[in-house]
């Protein structure tokens, strides 16, 4: 891996399994990244629940832990 | 003369809230989702209950259950299903939450894996916390009276004891202990897990019991939509039996026509 490759992706824990992402994403472009809606998606970064007016204004930085969730079928 | 236009039922009224029908369902396990809509419709339940998943990054989009039953249409109860403890349930109940809809949560702590039977203990201290933090808990819990009324005293808008294993359909094993469990609590009590067929639905409701909650029933049945027109009918069956109130059970058989006016 070169110096370049280093600077502009970084690795996050994303539901379970190591991934890696471009470097400088907000929450709301992981979302878009992963052409997932935001109003269906329940985000959960370091353990902590994230607002969803505040997707705009995180980042999310190596190394971090992020859940997405969502509602499935259940009893 | 009875009036015959009075209302032979009132509403369910939980946590505040009325609802018209006593059968809440699952949406788990359906062979598709459009059997599942359509069951559900045809059940007339209003409140549905759904589960708490990662997003799975690697297929289709289609397990989301929002894609197919509308907030608008439904009443959502997000279960804390597949949590073993009192902690992840909190963790769950908080991600349903946060997911913007309402602040009800179907609490079940599971204590068990090869029967599912609840945790007692994991499920009152869940329910006392997430009491506190404004929930409207509806706790799945065994068929025991004790536990029934520590729920009810932590706070739950509902206590829900099953009738048996959940996915057993085995009915009502134990009316004595749910009757128990309505005579002494003064929060709603709703039969959850258990039921396999519309005689059992009714059974249940039988007990005095204020609804029902049932998935696999349907899910699993042969024909789901057929199977929730039923248990839509065993419950107000059920329901009405018990408002009317039985006949007492005798083991002489007495006749029902007059035995005077027979010809020699």
């Amino acid at each position: 891996m070169d110096a370049l490759d280093t600077r502009d992706t970084i690795t996050i824990r994303l539901n379970g399994k190591e991934r890696a992402i471009s470097a400088r994403m907000t929450v709301q472009d992981l979302l878009a990244s992963l052409d997932l809606h935001p109003g269906m998606i329940v985000v959960e970064l370091n353990r902590e629940i994230l607002e969803r007016d505040s997707y705009e204004a995180v980042f999310v930085s190596p190394g971090d832990t992020v859940e997405l969730v969502h509602f499935v079928g259940g009893g | 003369m009875t009036d015959p236009t009075r209302p032979l039922d009132g509403p369910l009224t939980l946590g505040g809230r009325d609802f018209t029908s006593r059968l809440i369902v699952g949406t788990g396990k359906y062979s598709g989702n459009q059997v599942m809509v359509d069951a559900i419709r045809a059940s007339g339940a209003e409140m549905v209950t759904v589960a708490v998943r990662r997003v799975d990054l690697d297929r289709s989009k289609d397990e989301a259950i929002l894609h197919h039953l509308s907030p608008d249409e439904f009443f959502l109860l997000a279960n804390t299903a597949g949590c073993y403890t009192a902690e992840d349930a909190i963790r769950y109940a908080r991600l349903a939450r946060a997911a913007g809809f309402n602040e009800w949560i179907k609490l079940e702590v599971i204590g068990d894996e090869e029967t599912i039977l609840p945790d007692v203990h994991g499920t009152l201290e869940a329910a006392r916390i997430l009491c506190d933090e404004g929930f409207k808990v509806m706790a799945y819990t065994n068929d025991d009276l004790v536990t029934a009324l520590r729920l009810e005293d932590v706070g739950c808008v509902a206590v829900m004891p099953l009738a048996s294993p959940i996915g057993s359909g085995l009915g009502v094993v134990n009316p004595y202990f749910i009757r128990e469990i309505k005579r002494r609590l003064s929060v709603p009590v709703i039969v959850d897990a258990g039921v396999g067929t519309a005689s059992h639905a009714a059974v249940a409701m039988e007990q005095g019991v204020d609804g029902v909650l049932m998935n696999t029933a349907l899910a699993a049945a042969g024909d789901p939509v057929r199977m929730a027109h039923a248990m839509k009918h065993g419950v107000l069956a059920g329901r009405l039996a018990y408002l009317a109130g039985r006949m007492p059970s005798r083991e002489i058989a007495v006749p029902s026509s007059p035995s005077r006016g027979l010809l020699d």
